[in-house]
């Protein structure tokens, strides 16, 4: 029986366990629902929980665990000379086991007792079925292949009848527990309650998880570099990572990446900041609900685009037009024509991103500066203070904690972000402070070193999980920050 | 102008007891929130040196009312208000007069202390400070303490201005709002049930308080207590859906009212 049939039983015996709970319980109190502890439905949940849960765990556990059982005693029966080869050429061997076992179950009776006694017509056989073979098979495979199926078969059925009597039993035995004043609701909620923590925990642990690879993955990376090198080298230039040429050392600085991170992402805030700031006030204290209703949603599509989609904007208009705008500038002034802005700078990225991330300020800001009291807003005005004085001098400083942190987190955002830069920034890794050269910043050197055919055990692609680590640890104290001032600010109104 | 002298303030409060001159005249006011008609054409005059109570069920109108002494209402969307209020003898819903400057002229405290989340200095500087009334900090200084003296809040807080506002207690809190609203010398200080979020001592406090207000201050105040208004006040005015009830002095206000309406109302029979 498959794995989707034995789950689709499962549902039935729980649908049925389900009716069949909540009526015994009914009829245990003549029909009387408010003499039962718990209301009907939660009698019914109780069996069709016992019913699915247990079943559905050991079903889990069964398909991890035969495989894995069925590989090492398929494994140990291998003949000595090949247990004699390395890991590698086992697991190839094992490979074509799989597929000879996977053909022969396409194979009539007749076939395979012809196959048995002459293993090399066998490729022919399977390849005409449609089951392809990377060599020609050796006759302890076949042996092996027949052991295999045998015991997936046995598997299988013991799986099957495990499963369905875990089910069938657990329904019994609940549906024996059903008594009036049995408090049915509360053991359901505990289910209910421990599935919460398990999703909640399962993210929490995926952050873990993803934390501990890269940082075993940066280890490795510090083994061959020295992390002062990394930390303090200011230049950057990795050298090709080509296999098995041991010679080529690069050089892995960080500072010339960190700072045009940190360069293009002040920039970024330089537009985003008063322009988003300014567009939360007008939308939180001016507009009128009609203004409102229209224009803060079409602020919040800008947060929809793709990042790509502003690295085209950037490459194609921002950037040229720039460009062309400085020469127009220099060619007034000194009557020489040559751009002083490239195409592809500071500048250009930073313009963009900033575009980019106003939503971000003006939503987030305007959220806060909503929920200022309304209480504080009449006070100044009650006092004959305007509306420019009330926004300056109370609205403003009451939500000023809490538009710091949206800053913070906004910021680190402009610091995660990618695709932007590439298009407008270009690659280059330099050491400099003209906003009109390129630079660029840490993520598009992570996905410079890690696209392409790349070793996995070279520093010139490990590098980029000591990057991602800095990173993470960049915006992960940015959002922390932000979080503990945002925290602060509610207090003083709760 | 705004500032009365002290021997005036006495003329007018002996003057008061007499026929007193009206500060505030309220003519035909009526108030929509959109197509909803929440006043019907009030006549209300304000005496000047009084403390006038405006008392009702809720929803009656008796805050939509004050609201409109200093336009308050203006900061509601949809909200018009038509028929004519004057302050002294300038129409408060004309054009030519500033809103802002009106509501210098005209205080507010509300029902619910709200101080600012700054330190308490700056929650009585702030108004005056807005206004340009002080030249220097000495000058501010002054105004501090008198706001705060008036208040009968100093000999508690004299020790720790410069903490937050919002650190002192409700009552205390509420006693802030009204030195905030001192500062700035108004001439009328509007009350919009100030003690409806306080315990029984610091009400006490606060209506003391107002007794000792009405000296120099013409005060109207909206309260769900009709011994509150008993207490208080020297005229009472008595809301019942949107229109004036009766309107005279809480004396025979509350011993032999001339409205069936306020006789039910004050005896408890609904509301």
């Amino acid at each position: 029986m498959n794995t989707s049939l034995i789950l689709l039983i499962l549902a039935i015996i729980g649908i049925a366990g389900y009716v069949a709970g909540a009526r015994y319980a009914m009829a245990l109190v003549g029909g009387i629902s408010s003499k039962l502890h718990s209301r009907p439905g939660y009698y019914g949940s109780f069996v069709a929980v016992w019913a699915i849960l247990p079943a559905v765990v050991i079903l889990f556990v069964w398909l991890v665990a035969s495989p894995m059982f069925i590989s090492s005693s398929v494994r140990g029966a291998f003949p000595e000379e090949v247990k004699t080869q390395s890991q590698a050429e086992q697991g190839l061997s094992y490979g074509m086991i799989t597929s000879i076992a996977r053909g022969m179950n396409a194979l009539t009776g007749d076939e395979i007792a012809r196959i048995e006694n002459n293993p090399v017509e066998l490729r022919a056989a399977l390849g005409a079925k449609g089951v392809p073979l990377a060599g020609d098979p050796q006759p302890f495979m076949v042996k092996a292949a027949a052991e295999l199926n045998r015991m997936t078969f046995v598997s299988r059925i013991l799986m099957t009848i495990l499963v369905l009597g875990a089910s069938i039993g657990g329904a019994l035995f609940a549906y024996r527990q059903i008594a009036p004043r049995f408090r049915a609701r509360n053991r359901v909620e505990k289910v209910i309650l421990g599935s919460l923590v398990v999703a909640s925990s399962i993210a929490i642990l995926t952050t873990v998880g993803i934390v501990a690879s890269m940082l075993t993955e940066a280890a490795h990376f510090f083994t061959a570099i020295p992390a002062w090198e990394f930390f303090f080298g200011t230049v950057w230039d990795p050298r090709f990572a080509a296999a098995g040429s041991g010679g080529s050392e690069g050089q892995f600085g960080l500072i010339p990446l960190l700072l045009g991170t940190l360069y293009i992402g002040f920039v970024a805030m330089l537009f985003a900041v008063p322009i988003g700031l300014f567009s939360a006030i007008y939308m939180s204290e001016y507009a009128s609900p009609k203004v409102r209703s229209v224009a803060k949603p079409l602020l919040e599509v800008l947060a929809g685009i793709p990042t790509i989609v502003y690295g085209f904007f950037a490459l194609t208009t921002v950037g040229p037009f720039l460009r062309d705008i400085s020469s127009q500038l220099n060619g007034l002034v000194t009557g020489d024509y040559a751009n002083f802005i490239q195409a592809q700078s500071v500048l250009t990225a930073g313009f963009v991103m900033g575009i980019m991330l106003i939503p971000y300020v003006s939503s987030l800001s305007d959220d806060i500066i909503t929920a200022v009291p309304r209480a504080l807003r009449d006070g100044s005005l009650g006092l004959g203070a305007t509306r420019s004085e009330t926004i300056k001098k109370v609205v403003l400083p009451a939500a000023l904690p809490g538009i710091v942190g949206a800053l913070l987190m906004t910021a680190s955002r402009a610091v995660g972000e990618t695709m932007i830069v590439v298009l407008a920034a270009g690659v280059a890794a330099r050491l400099q402070i003209n906003p009109f050269e390129p630079m660029t910043t840490v993520t598009v050197k992570i996905v410079n070193q890690l696209t392409g055919d790349l070793e996995f055990t070279s520093p010139q692609t490990l590098v980029a999980f000591a990057l991602g680590i800095t990173l993470f640890a960049i915006t992960l104290c940015l959002n922390i920050y932000a979080l503990y001032i945002v925290r602060k600010y509610r207090e003083q109104y709760e | 102008m705004n500032m009365m002298s002290e021997s005036a303030v006495e003329k007018a409060l002996d003057q008061k007891m007499s026929d007193a001159s009206h500060k505030m005249i309220g003519k035909d006011v009526s108030v929509y929130y959109g197509e909803k008609r929440a006043l019907f054409d009030v006549n209300l005059n304000v005496r000047e040196n009084t403390v006038t109570a405006l008392i009702g069920p809720s929803g009656c109108g008796k805050s939509t009312f004050l609201r409109c002494l200093n336009r308050m209402n203006d900061t509601i969307e949809n909200c018009r208000v038509t028929g004519k209020i004057t302050l002294d003898t300038d129409d408060i819903y004309d054009n030519n007069i500033d809103v802002v400057e009106l509501r210098a002229r005209v205080g507010m405290v509300f029902q619910k202390p709200n101080p600012f989340p700054k330190t308490i200095y700056e929650n009585i500087s702030y108004g005056p400070r807005i206004h340009g009334l002080s030249k220097n900090k000495a000058d501010m200084d002054q105004i501090v303490e008198a706001s705060l003296q008036r208040a009968g809040l100093w000999g508690e807080v004299k020790d720790r201005l410069h903490e937050s506002g919002t650190g002192l207690s409700g009552g205390q809190q509420q006693r802030l709002c009204i030195a905030r609203a001192i500062a700035v010398s108004p001439e009328v200080i509007l009350m919009d049930e100030p003690c409806s979020a306080l315990d029984p001592i610091a009400t006490a406090k606060v209506e003391e308080l107002i007794h000792e207000l009405r000296a120099n201050y013409t005060i109207v105040i909206v309260t769900h207590s009709m011994q509150q208004a008993a207490r208080v006040s020297q005229r009472t005015a008595m809301f019942h859906l949107g229109q004036l009830v009766e309107e005279n002095d809480t004396d025979k206000m509350f011993t032999n009212p001339d409205d069936q309406r306020t006789q039910d109302y004050i005896m408890g029979r609904f509301g």
